[in-house]
Protein backbone atom coordinates (compact mmCIF):
# COMPACT_ATOMS: atom_id res chain seq x y z
CA UNK A 1 0.00 0.00 0.00
CA UNK A 2 1.05 3.59 -0.59
CA UNK A 3 1.52 5.56 2.51
CA UNK A 4 3.72 8.61 2.36
CA UNK A 5 5.72 8.09 5.46
CA UNK A 6 7.78 4.98 6.22
CA UNK A 7 7.31 5.70 9.90
CA UNK A 8 3.51 5.35 9.83
CA UNK A 9 3.26 1.56 10.31
CA UNK A 10 5.65 1.80 13.25
CA UNK A 11 3.38 4.37 14.88
CA UNK A 12 0.64 1.77 14.83
CA UNK A 13 2.58 -1.28 15.93
CA UNK A 14 5.08 0.63 18.11
CA UNK A 15 3.28 0.70 21.49
CA UNK A 16 2.34 -2.98 21.38
CA UNK A 17 5.74 -4.12 20.15
CA UNK A 18 7.60 -2.06 22.74
CA UNK A 19 5.49 -3.43 25.57
CA UNK A 20 5.90 -6.99 24.29
CA UNK A 21 9.67 -6.60 24.12
CA UNK A 22 9.67 -5.11 27.61
CA UNK A 23 7.42 -7.67 29.31
CA UNK A 24 7.71 -10.84 27.22
CA UNK A 25 10.94 -11.12 25.22
CA UNK A 26 13.37 -9.27 27.48
CA UNK A 27 12.18 -11.22 30.57
CA UNK A 28 13.12 -14.51 28.90
CA UNK A 29 16.68 -13.21 28.45
CA UNK A 30 16.77 -11.90 32.02
CA UNK A 31 15.48 -15.26 33.20
CA UNK A 32 18.26 -17.06 31.34
CA UNK A 33 20.86 -14.77 32.87
CA UNK A 34 19.71 -14.81 36.48
CA UNK A 35 19.14 -18.56 36.54
CA UNK A 36 22.94 -18.85 36.54
CA UNK A 37 23.29 -16.50 39.53
CA UNK A 38 22.41 -16.63 43.22
CA UNK A 39 20.35 -13.43 43.14
CA UNK A 40 18.05 -12.97 46.15
CA UNK A 41 16.57 -10.04 48.09
CA UNK A 42 20.03 -8.79 49.12
CA UNK A 43 21.30 -9.08 45.56
CA UNK A 44 18.28 -7.16 44.33
CA UNK A 45 19.28 -4.17 46.47
CA UNK A 46 22.95 -4.42 45.73
CA UNK A 47 23.99 -5.97 42.43
CA UNK A 48 27.59 -6.40 43.66
CA UNK A 49 26.36 -9.16 45.96
CA UNK A 50 25.12 -11.24 43.03
CA UNK A 51 27.42 -14.04 42.03
CA UNK A 52 27.65 -16.24 38.99
CA UNK A 53 27.06 -19.82 40.10
CA UNK A 54 27.06 -21.64 36.73
CA UNK A 55 24.71 -24.63 36.86
CA UNK A 56 24.39 -24.77 40.64
CA UNK A 57 20.72 -23.80 40.64
CA UNK A 58 19.87 -26.50 38.15
CA UNK A 59 21.89 -29.13 40.00
CA UNK A 60 20.19 -28.14 43.26
CA UNK A 61 16.79 -28.36 41.56
CA UNK A 62 17.46 -31.88 40.38
CA UNK A 63 18.22 -32.81 43.99
CA UNK A 64 15.32 -30.87 45.53
CA UNK A 65 12.65 -33.36 46.69
CA UNK A 66 9.99 -30.64 46.71
CA UNK A 67 10.72 -29.84 43.08
CA UNK A 68 10.44 -33.54 42.21
CA UNK A 69 7.12 -33.58 44.06
CA UNK A 70 5.88 -30.57 42.10
CA UNK A 71 6.83 -32.21 38.77
CA UNK A 72 5.14 -35.45 39.80
CA UNK A 73 1.98 -33.62 40.89
CA UNK A 74 1.91 -31.56 37.71
CA UNK A 75 2.19 -34.74 35.64
CA UNK A 76 -0.72 -36.24 37.60
CA UNK A 77 -2.77 -33.10 36.96
CA UNK A 78 -1.99 -33.25 33.26
CA UNK A 79 -2.52 -36.96 32.71
CA UNK A 80 -5.88 -37.07 34.50
CA UNK A 81 -7.09 -33.55 33.78
CA UNK A 82 -6.47 -33.25 30.05
CA UNK A 83 -8.37 -36.43 28.99
CA UNK A 84 -11.19 -35.57 31.42
CA UNK A 85 -11.60 -32.07 29.98
CA UNK A 86 -11.65 -33.45 26.44
CA UNK A 87 -14.18 -36.19 27.23
CA UNK A 88 -16.47 -33.87 29.19
CA UNK A 89 -16.42 -30.97 26.76
CA UNK A 90 -16.89 -33.24 23.75
CA UNK A 91 -19.83 -35.07 25.37
CA UNK A 92 -21.50 -31.83 26.35
CA UNK A 93 -20.99 -30.46 22.83
CA UNK A 94 -22.40 -33.63 21.23
CA UNK A 95 -25.46 -33.56 23.48
CA UNK A 96 -26.00 -29.84 22.92
CA UNK A 97 -25.83 -30.34 19.19
CA UNK A 98 -28.75 -32.71 19.56
CA UNK A 99 -31.01 -30.13 21.22
CA UNK A 100 -33.57 -27.75 19.78
CA UNK A 101 -32.53 -24.11 19.40
CA UNK A 102 -33.96 -22.57 22.55
CA UNK A 103 -32.63 -25.21 24.93
CA UNK A 104 -29.36 -25.22 23.02
CA UNK A 105 -28.69 -21.55 23.83
CA UNK A 106 -29.74 -21.97 27.44
CA UNK A 107 -27.48 -24.92 28.15
CA UNK A 108 -24.62 -23.41 26.18
CA UNK A 109 -24.64 -20.38 28.49
CA UNK A 110 -24.97 -22.59 31.56
CA UNK A 111 -21.95 -24.71 30.73
CA UNK A 112 -19.90 -21.73 29.57
CA UNK A 113 -20.37 -19.55 32.65
CA UNK A 114 -17.78 -21.29 34.89
CA UNK A 115 -15.00 -20.48 32.43
CA UNK A 116 -15.50 -16.71 32.66
CA UNK A 117 -15.80 -16.73 36.44
CA UNK A 118 -12.94 -15.47 38.58
CA UNK A 119 -10.70 -18.34 39.60
CA UNK A 120 -10.09 -17.02 43.11
CA UNK A 121 -13.83 -16.73 43.75
CA UNK A 122 -14.29 -20.24 42.38
CA UNK A 123 -11.55 -21.62 44.60
CA UNK A 124 -13.05 -19.90 47.65
CA UNK A 125 -16.51 -21.30 46.90
CA UNK A 126 -15.23 -24.81 46.23
CA UNK A 127 -13.12 -24.65 49.37
CA UNK A 128 -16.39 -24.24 51.28
CA UNK A 129 -18.11 -27.04 49.33
CA UNK A 130 -15.15 -29.35 49.98
CA UNK A 131 -14.95 -28.50 53.70
CA UNK A 132 -14.58 -31.69 55.69
CA UNK A 133 -17.10 -30.83 58.43
CA UNK A 134 -19.54 -28.22 57.13
CA UNK A 135 -19.20 -28.64 53.36
CA UNK A 136 -22.13 -29.47 51.10
CA UNK A 137 -20.38 -32.35 49.34
CA UNK A 138 -19.75 -34.33 52.50
CA UNK A 139 -23.31 -33.67 53.65
CA UNK A 140 -24.62 -35.21 50.41
CA UNK A 141 -22.22 -38.13 50.72
CA UNK A 142 -23.21 -38.67 54.35
CA UNK A 143 -26.88 -38.69 53.51
CA UNK A 144 -26.17 -41.43 50.97
CA UNK A 145 -24.86 -43.41 53.90
CA UNK A 146 -21.19 -43.09 53.01
CA UNK A 147 -18.17 -41.99 55.03
CA UNK A 148 -16.83 -38.43 54.98
CA UNK A 149 -14.41 -37.86 52.11
CA UNK A 150 -11.20 -35.98 53.05
CA UNK A 151 -11.49 -33.79 49.93
CA UNK A 152 -8.60 -31.49 50.71
CA UNK A 153 -7.04 -33.31 53.65
CA UNK A 154 -5.50 -36.29 51.89
CA UNK A 155 -2.55 -35.72 49.51
CA UNK A 156 -3.93 -37.78 46.62
CA UNK A 157 -7.60 -36.96 47.16
CA UNK A 158 -6.70 -33.25 47.23
CA UNK A 159 -5.17 -33.55 43.76
CA UNK A 160 -8.37 -35.17 42.50
CA UNK A 161 -10.48 -32.46 44.16
CA UNK A 162 -8.49 -29.73 42.43
CA UNK A 163 -8.80 -31.58 39.12
CA UNK A 164 -12.60 -31.83 39.47
CA UNK A 165 -12.79 -28.10 40.05
CA UNK A 166 -10.52 -27.29 37.10
CA UNK A 167 -12.45 -29.62 34.78
CA UNK A 168 -15.67 -27.90 35.83
CA UNK A 169 -14.09 -24.59 34.84
CA UNK A 170 -12.48 -25.92 31.67
CA UNK A 171 -15.53 -27.41 29.96
CA UNK A 172 -17.05 -24.16 28.72
CA UNK A 173 -14.43 -22.79 26.36
CA UNK A 174 -13.55 -26.18 24.88
CA UNK A 175 -17.21 -27.01 24.41
CA UNK A 176 -17.52 -23.86 22.27
CA UNK A 177 -14.58 -24.97 20.12
CA UNK A 178 -16.16 -28.40 19.65
CA UNK A 179 -19.57 -26.89 18.86
CA UNK A 180 -18.06 -24.68 16.17
CA UNK A 181 -16.29 -27.71 14.70
CA UNK A 182 -19.42 -29.88 14.85
CA UNK A 183 -21.44 -27.31 12.98
CA UNK A 184 -18.91 -27.17 10.20
CA UNK A 185 -19.20 -30.90 9.35
CA UNK A 186 -21.06 -31.07 6.01
CA UNK A 187 -24.58 -32.53 6.22
CA UNK A 188 -23.84 -34.57 3.09
CA UNK A 189 -21.45 -36.81 5.05
CA UNK A 190 -24.28 -38.00 7.26
CA UNK A 191 -26.71 -38.31 4.35
CA UNK A 192 -24.27 -40.53 2.52
CA UNK A 193 -23.88 -42.65 5.65
CA UNK A 194 -27.67 -42.94 5.94
CA UNK A 195 -27.84 -44.28 2.40
CA UNK A 196 -25.21 -46.86 3.31
CA UNK A 197 -27.32 -47.82 6.31
CA UNK A 198 -24.89 -46.74 9.02
CA UNK A 199 -26.23 -46.62 12.59
CA UNK A 200 -25.75 -43.80 15.09
CA UNK A 201 -22.57 -45.15 16.65
CA UNK A 202 -20.96 -45.90 13.32
CA UNK A 203 -21.67 -42.31 12.27
CA UNK A 204 -20.16 -41.03 15.50
CA UNK A 205 -17.12 -43.29 15.19
CA UNK A 206 -16.41 -42.87 11.46
CA UNK A 207 -17.67 -39.36 10.65
CA UNK A 208 -18.03 -37.15 13.70
CA UNK A 209 -14.94 -38.04 15.72
CA UNK A 210 -12.51 -38.01 12.74
CA UNK A 211 -13.95 -34.67 11.56
CA UNK A 212 -13.19 -33.23 14.97
CA UNK A 213 -9.53 -34.18 14.94
CA UNK A 214 -8.29 -30.64 14.39
CA UNK A 215 -10.50 -29.31 17.17
CA UNK A 216 -9.30 -32.10 19.46
CA UNK A 217 -5.72 -31.25 18.60
CA UNK A 218 -6.28 -27.59 19.43
CA UNK A 219 -8.11 -28.39 22.67
CA UNK A 220 -5.40 -30.84 23.72
CA UNK A 221 -2.54 -28.41 23.19
CA UNK A 222 -4.20 -25.44 24.89
CA UNK A 223 -5.49 -27.55 27.78
CA UNK A 224 -2.12 -29.24 28.23
CA UNK A 225 -0.31 -25.91 28.35
CA UNK A 226 -2.94 -24.57 30.75
CA UNK A 227 -2.59 -27.53 33.11
CA UNK A 228 1.20 -27.30 33.10
CA UNK A 229 0.72 -23.80 34.52
CA UNK A 230 -1.75 -24.92 37.21
CA UNK A 231 -1.42 -22.25 39.91
CA UNK A 232 -4.42 -20.42 41.35
CA UNK A 233 -6.35 -23.48 42.50
CA UNK A 234 -3.63 -24.94 44.74
CA UNK A 235 -2.52 -21.43 45.75
CA UNK A 236 -5.93 -20.44 47.14
CA UNK A 237 -7.34 -23.79 48.26
CA UNK A 238 -4.48 -25.80 49.70
CA UNK A 239 -1.34 -23.68 49.59
CA UNK A 240 0.33 -26.72 48.05
CA UNK A 241 -0.56 -29.04 50.95
CA UNK A 242 -1.40 -31.43 52.51
CA UNK A 243 2.16 -32.82 52.68
CA UNK A 244 2.94 -30.96 49.43
CA UNK A 245 0.39 -33.21 47.74
CA UNK A 246 -0.97 -30.43 45.54
CA UNK A 247 2.24 -28.44 45.00
CA UNK A 248 2.44 -27.64 41.27
CA UNK A 249 5.48 -26.44 39.34
CA UNK A 250 4.01 -22.96 38.97
CA UNK A 251 3.27 -22.75 42.68
CA UNK A 252 6.79 -23.96 43.47
CA UNK A 253 8.22 -21.15 41.32
CA UNK A 254 5.97 -18.58 42.96
CA UNK A 255 6.86 -19.68 46.49
CA UNK A 256 10.60 -19.84 45.82
CA UNK A 257 10.53 -16.47 44.11
CA UNK A 258 8.18 -14.40 46.21
CA UNK A 259 8.07 -16.04 49.61
CA UNK A 260 11.72 -17.06 49.93
CA UNK A 261 12.99 -14.41 47.46
CA UNK A 262 15.36 -16.91 45.82
CA UNK A 263 15.00 -15.29 42.41
CA UNK A 264 17.85 -17.14 40.71
CA UNK A 265 16.63 -20.51 41.91
CA UNK A 266 13.01 -19.74 40.95
CA UNK A 267 14.08 -18.49 37.52
CA UNK A 268 15.93 -21.76 36.92
CA UNK A 269 12.79 -23.70 37.88
CA UNK A 270 10.69 -21.52 35.58
CA UNK A 271 13.00 -22.31 32.66
CA UNK A 272 12.48 -26.03 33.29
CA UNK A 273 8.72 -25.45 33.25
CA UNK A 274 9.15 -23.53 29.99
CA UNK A 275 11.03 -26.49 28.49
CA UNK A 276 8.19 -28.80 29.57
CA UNK A 277 5.70 -26.55 27.80
CA UNK A 278 7.74 -26.33 24.61
CA UNK A 279 8.34 -30.08 24.53
CA UNK A 280 4.65 -30.82 25.11
CA UNK A 281 3.73 -28.52 22.24
CA UNK A 282 6.32 -29.99 19.89
CA UNK A 283 5.26 -33.57 20.64
CA UNK A 284 1.67 -32.61 19.94
CA UNK A 285 2.57 -30.98 16.65
CA UNK A 286 4.70 -33.86 15.36
CA UNK A 287 2.09 -36.38 16.52
CA UNK A 288 -0.59 -34.51 14.61
CA UNK A 289 1.58 -34.22 11.50
CA UNK A 290 2.33 -37.94 11.41
CA UNK A 291 -1.39 -38.64 11.82
CA UNK A 292 -2.19 -36.44 8.83
CA UNK A 293 0.28 -38.20 6.56
CA UNK B 1 -40.74 -43.43 19.14
CA UNK B 2 -37.15 -44.42 19.59
CA UNK B 3 -36.09 -40.92 18.66
CA UNK B 4 -38.27 -39.36 21.36
CA UNK B 5 -36.81 -41.63 23.99
CA UNK B 6 -33.33 -40.63 22.94
CA UNK B 7 -34.20 -36.93 23.07
CA UNK B 8 -35.61 -37.38 26.54
CA UNK B 9 -32.51 -39.20 27.69
CA UNK B 10 -30.11 -36.55 26.35
CA UNK B 11 -32.33 -33.88 27.84
CA UNK B 12 -32.28 -35.39 31.31
CA UNK B 13 -28.51 -35.93 31.22
CA UNK B 14 -28.06 -32.27 30.26
CA UNK B 15 -30.48 -31.13 32.96
CA UNK B 16 -28.68 -33.11 35.64
CA UNK B 17 -25.29 -31.99 34.33
CA UNK B 18 -26.45 -28.39 34.18
CA UNK B 19 -27.73 -28.58 37.74
CA UNK B 20 -24.44 -30.03 38.99
CA UNK B 21 -22.51 -27.33 37.13
CA UNK B 22 -24.62 -24.60 38.75
CA UNK B 23 -24.45 -25.93 42.33
CA UNK B 24 -21.36 -23.86 43.27
CA UNK B 25 -23.07 -20.64 42.09
CA UNK B 26 -26.36 -21.42 43.81
CA UNK B 27 -24.59 -22.34 47.04
CA UNK B 28 -22.37 -19.27 46.90
CA UNK B 29 -25.26 -16.83 46.54
CA UNK B 30 -27.56 -18.49 49.07
CA UNK B 31 -24.83 -18.90 51.69
CA UNK B 32 -23.78 -15.27 51.37
CA UNK B 33 -27.15 -14.20 52.81
CA UNK B 34 -27.03 -16.63 55.74
CA UNK B 35 -25.72 -15.77 59.18
CA UNK B 36 -22.31 -17.19 59.95
CA UNK B 37 -23.85 -19.68 62.35
CA UNK B 38 -26.45 -20.84 59.85
CA UNK B 39 -23.83 -21.34 57.13
CA UNK B 40 -22.04 -23.78 59.40
CA UNK B 41 -25.03 -25.77 60.63
CA UNK B 42 -25.29 -29.43 59.77
CA UNK B 43 -27.54 -30.47 58.11
CA UNK B 44 -27.34 -27.27 56.06
CA UNK B 45 -30.40 -25.17 55.25
CA UNK B 46 -31.06 -24.59 51.57
CA UNK B 47 -32.88 -21.25 51.71
CA UNK B 48 -31.51 -18.70 54.23
CA UNK B 49 -33.71 -18.75 57.35
CA UNK B 50 -33.17 -15.08 58.05
CA UNK B 51 -31.92 -13.07 55.14
CA UNK B 52 -28.99 -10.88 56.17
CA UNK B 53 -26.89 -8.34 54.29
CA UNK B 54 -24.41 -8.07 57.17
CA UNK B 55 -21.55 -9.70 55.24
CA UNK B 56 -21.85 -7.35 52.29
CA UNK B 57 -21.95 -4.35 54.62
CA UNK B 58 -18.98 -5.75 56.51
CA UNK B 59 -16.98 -6.23 53.30
CA UNK B 60 -17.41 -2.65 52.15
CA UNK B 61 -17.33 -0.91 55.54
CA UNK B 62 -14.58 -2.75 57.37
CA UNK B 63 -12.71 -4.91 54.91
CA UNK B 64 -11.66 -2.44 52.19
CA UNK B 65 -13.68 -4.02 49.40
CA UNK B 66 -14.59 -0.52 48.19
CA UNK B 67 -10.90 0.18 47.51
CA UNK B 68 -10.41 -3.21 45.87
CA UNK B 69 -13.44 -2.53 43.70
CA UNK B 70 -12.08 0.85 42.54
CA UNK B 71 -8.65 -0.64 41.83
CA UNK B 72 -10.21 -3.41 39.77
CA UNK B 73 -12.15 -0.81 37.76
CA UNK B 74 -8.94 1.16 37.14
CA UNK B 75 -7.28 -1.98 35.80
CA UNK B 76 -10.26 -2.66 33.55
CA UNK B 77 -10.08 0.90 32.23
CA UNK B 78 -6.39 0.60 31.35
CA UNK B 79 -6.97 -2.82 29.82
CA UNK B 80 -9.17 -1.01 27.31
CA UNK B 81 -6.20 1.22 26.46
CA UNK B 82 -4.27 -2.02 25.94
CA UNK B 83 -7.02 -3.16 23.59
CA UNK B 84 -6.54 0.07 21.62
CA UNK B 85 -2.82 -0.72 21.30
CA UNK B 86 -3.65 -4.27 20.22
CA UNK B 87 -6.08 -2.93 17.64
CA UNK B 88 -3.53 -0.44 16.30
CA UNK B 89 -0.95 -3.20 16.02
CA UNK B 90 -3.44 -5.49 14.31
CA UNK B 91 -4.13 -2.75 11.77
CA UNK B 92 -0.41 -2.09 11.28
CA UNK B 93 0.27 -5.74 10.54
CA UNK B 94 -2.80 -6.16 8.34
CA UNK B 95 -2.65 -3.10 6.11
CA UNK B 96 0.92 -1.87 5.83
CA UNK B 97 3.96 -3.17 4.01
CA UNK B 98 7.25 -2.36 5.65
CA UNK B 99 10.71 -3.73 6.07
CA UNK B 100 11.03 -6.43 8.69
CA UNK B 101 7.27 -6.89 9.02
CA UNK B 102 7.36 -10.68 8.81
CA UNK B 103 10.10 -10.98 11.41
CA UNK B 104 8.39 -8.61 13.84
CA UNK B 105 5.07 -10.39 13.41
CA UNK B 106 6.65 -13.78 14.08
CA UNK B 107 8.31 -12.36 17.19
CA UNK B 108 4.92 -11.08 18.34
CA UNK B 109 3.35 -14.50 17.80
CA UNK B 110 6.25 -16.20 19.59
CA UNK B 111 5.38 -14.31 22.78
CA UNK B 112 2.16 -16.34 22.94
CA UNK B 113 4.33 -19.30 23.93
CA UNK B 114 5.64 -17.54 27.04
CA UNK B 115 3.35 -18.07 29.99
CA UNK B 116 3.11 -15.60 32.86
CA UNK B 117 4.41 -18.21 35.28
CA UNK B 118 7.67 -18.25 33.36
CA UNK B 119 8.08 -14.50 33.03
CA UNK B 120 6.85 -13.54 36.51
CA UNK B 121 10.27 -13.60 38.18
CA UNK B 122 12.17 -11.55 35.56
CA UNK B 123 9.25 -9.13 35.07
CA UNK B 124 9.22 -8.52 38.80
CA UNK B 125 12.96 -7.81 38.76
CA UNK B 126 12.56 -5.47 35.78
CA UNK B 127 9.70 -3.61 37.44
CA UNK B 128 11.83 -3.35 40.55
CA UNK B 129 14.67 -1.77 38.53
CA UNK B 130 12.21 0.73 37.09
CA UNK B 131 10.87 1.50 40.56
CA UNK B 132 7.42 0.27 39.59
CA UNK B 133 6.89 -2.45 42.18
CA UNK B 134 4.00 -1.66 44.48
CA UNK B 135 2.55 0.87 42.00
CA UNK B 136 -0.57 0.79 39.86
CA UNK B 137 1.58 1.18 36.73
CA UNK B 138 3.50 -1.95 37.69
CA UNK B 139 0.28 -3.92 38.03
CA UNK B 140 -1.14 -2.72 34.72
CA UNK B 141 1.82 -2.72 32.32
CA UNK B 142 2.80 -6.43 32.14
CA UNK B 143 -0.66 -7.60 31.07
CA UNK B 144 -1.51 -4.77 28.69
CA UNK B 145 -0.68 -6.44 25.37
CA UNK B 146 -1.88 -9.86 24.25
CA UNK B 147 -0.32 -11.31 21.11
CA UNK B 148 -3.28 -13.59 20.50
CA UNK B 149 -5.64 -10.61 20.37
CA UNK B 150 -3.35 -8.81 17.93
CA UNK B 151 -3.44 -11.92 15.78
CA UNK B 152 -7.26 -12.18 15.81
CA UNK B 153 -7.71 -8.48 15.09
CA UNK B 154 -5.19 -8.63 12.26
CA UNK B 155 -7.00 -11.62 10.72
CA UNK B 156 -10.23 -9.65 10.70
CA UNK B 157 -8.69 -6.46 9.33
CA UNK B 158 -7.07 -8.13 6.34
CA UNK B 159 -10.63 -8.54 5.00
CA UNK B 160 -11.19 -4.76 4.89
CA UNK B 161 -10.84 -3.61 1.24
CA UNK B 162 -7.68 -1.62 0.52
CA UNK B 163 -9.59 0.72 -1.80
CA UNK B 164 -11.43 2.21 1.15
CA UNK B 165 -8.16 3.21 2.79
CA UNK B 166 -6.61 4.39 -0.49
CA UNK B 167 -9.47 6.67 -1.42
CA UNK B 168 -9.48 8.16 2.06
CA UNK B 169 -5.77 8.90 1.63
CA UNK B 170 -6.40 10.54 -1.74
CA UNK B 171 -9.03 12.69 -0.07
CA UNK B 172 -6.23 13.81 2.21
CA UNK B 173 -7.24 12.06 5.43
CA UNK B 174 -4.51 11.66 8.02
CA UNK B 175 -3.49 8.11 8.96
CA UNK B 176 -4.92 8.16 12.47
CA UNK B 177 -8.13 9.72 11.19
CA UNK B 178 -8.48 6.80 8.77
CA UNK B 179 -7.87 4.42 11.64
CA UNK B 180 -10.41 5.94 14.00
CA UNK B 181 -13.10 6.90 11.50
CA UNK B 182 -12.96 4.06 8.99
CA UNK B 183 -11.12 1.05 10.39
CA UNK B 184 -12.53 0.95 13.90
CA UNK B 185 -16.20 1.26 12.86
CA UNK B 186 -15.68 -1.48 10.25
CA UNK B 187 -14.08 -3.78 12.83
CA UNK B 188 -16.96 -3.58 15.31
CA UNK B 189 -17.76 -7.32 15.28
CA UNK B 190 -14.30 -8.42 16.29
CA UNK B 191 -13.72 -5.46 18.62
CA UNK B 192 -16.98 -6.09 20.50
CA UNK B 193 -15.87 -9.62 21.35
CA UNK B 194 -12.38 -8.42 22.23
CA UNK B 195 -13.76 -5.67 24.48
CA UNK B 196 -15.88 -8.16 26.41
CA UNK B 197 -13.07 -10.67 26.79
CA UNK B 198 -10.65 -7.90 27.78
CA UNK B 199 -13.09 -6.71 30.43
CA UNK B 200 -13.48 -10.21 31.84
CA UNK B 201 -9.72 -10.84 31.74
CA UNK B 202 -8.87 -7.59 33.50
CA UNK B 203 -11.64 -7.99 36.06
CA UNK B 204 -10.36 -11.46 36.90
CA UNK B 205 -6.63 -10.65 36.76
CA UNK B 206 -4.84 -12.12 39.75
CA UNK B 207 -1.17 -12.94 39.21
CA UNK B 208 0.29 -9.46 38.53
CA UNK B 209 -1.64 -7.66 41.25
CA UNK B 210 -0.66 -10.46 43.65
CA UNK B 211 3.04 -10.17 42.85
CA UNK B 212 3.40 -6.43 42.33
CA UNK B 213 1.13 -4.98 45.04
CA UNK B 214 2.43 -5.11 48.60
CA UNK B 215 0.16 -2.40 49.83
CA UNK B 216 -3.47 -3.25 50.58
CA UNK B 217 -4.43 0.09 49.02
CA UNK B 218 -3.40 -1.37 45.64
CA UNK B 219 -5.12 -4.76 45.97
CA UNK B 220 -7.70 -5.82 43.43
CA UNK B 221 -10.85 -7.76 44.25
CA UNK B 222 -9.28 -11.11 43.47
CA UNK B 223 -6.20 -10.46 45.62
CA UNK B 224 -8.42 -9.02 48.36
CA UNK B 225 -10.61 -12.09 48.23
CA UNK B 226 -7.62 -14.43 48.53
CA UNK B 227 -6.46 -12.38 51.53
CA UNK B 228 -9.95 -12.54 53.05
CA UNK B 229 -9.97 -16.30 52.67
CA UNK B 230 -6.62 -16.52 54.43
CA UNK B 231 -7.56 -14.20 57.31
CA UNK B 232 -11.16 -15.26 57.88
CA UNK B 233 -10.71 -18.89 57.01
CA UNK B 234 -13.71 -20.11 58.99
CA UNK B 235 -16.12 -17.27 58.13
CA UNK B 236 -17.69 -19.05 55.20
CA UNK B 237 -20.71 -16.79 54.71
CA UNK B 238 -18.40 -13.77 54.58
CA UNK B 239 -16.19 -15.52 52.01
CA UNK B 240 -19.25 -16.37 49.91
CA UNK B 241 -20.34 -12.72 49.99
CA UNK B 242 -16.87 -11.70 48.79
CA UNK B 243 -16.98 -14.26 46.00
CA UNK B 244 -20.46 -13.09 45.01
CA UNK B 245 -19.23 -9.49 44.71
CA UNK B 246 -16.53 -10.73 42.33
CA UNK B 247 -18.67 -13.03 40.24
CA UNK B 248 -22.03 -11.29 39.83
CA UNK B 249 -20.93 -8.24 37.75
CA UNK B 250 -19.29 -10.52 35.17
CA UNK B 251 -22.27 -12.87 35.22
CA UNK B 252 -24.74 -10.05 34.54
CA UNK B 253 -22.57 -8.60 31.78
CA UNK B 254 -22.19 -12.03 30.26
CA UNK B 255 -25.92 -12.75 30.16
CA UNK B 256 -26.43 -9.57 28.13
CA UNK B 257 -23.57 -10.08 25.71
CA UNK B 258 -23.21 -13.87 25.50
CA UNK B 259 -24.55 -13.94 21.93
CA UNK B 260 -21.61 -11.85 20.71
CA UNK B 261 -19.04 -14.04 22.45
CA UNK B 262 -20.46 -17.32 21.29
CA UNK B 263 -21.01 -16.11 17.75
CA UNK B 264 -17.71 -14.28 17.72
CA UNK B 265 -16.18 -17.63 18.45
CA UNK B 266 -17.62 -19.00 15.27
CA UNK B 267 -16.36 -16.15 13.11
CA UNK B 268 -13.00 -15.34 14.65
CA UNK B 269 -12.26 -18.54 16.46
CA UNK B 270 -10.89 -21.86 15.36
CA UNK B 271 -12.76 -24.27 13.21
Amino acid sequence: MNHKNALTPWLFIGPAVLLLIMFSLLPILVSLLISFTDIDLIGLGNWDMVEFVAFENFIALFQDPLFHRSIFNTLVYVSIGVPLVIICSLSVALMLNYMSNKLFSFFRVLFYVPSITNIVAIAVVWGFLYNMDVGLFNFIINSLGLQNVPWLEHPFMAKISLIILAVWKGIGINMLIYLAALQSIPRSFYEAADIDGANKFQKLRYITIPSLSYATFFVTVTTLIGWLQFFEEPFVMTGGGPLDGTMSMALFIYERGFQYNEFGYAAAASLILFIFIIVATLIQFTFNKSKEN
Amino acid sequence: MKNRFEKLLVMSVLLIGGFIVSIPFIWMILSSFKSEREARTMPPTFWPQEFTFEHYINLFQNLNFGTYFTNTLIIVLFAMLGLLFNTMAGYGFAKFQFKGKEAVFIAVLATMMIPAQVSMIPVYLLLNQMGLTNTMAGIILPGLIAAFNIFLIRQFMTTIPNDLIESARIDGAKEFRIFFQIIIPLSKPVLAVQAILTFVGAWNSFLWPLIVANDQALYTLSVGLALLQGQHSSSFALQMAGATVMVIPVLILFIFVQRYIVEGFNTTGIK
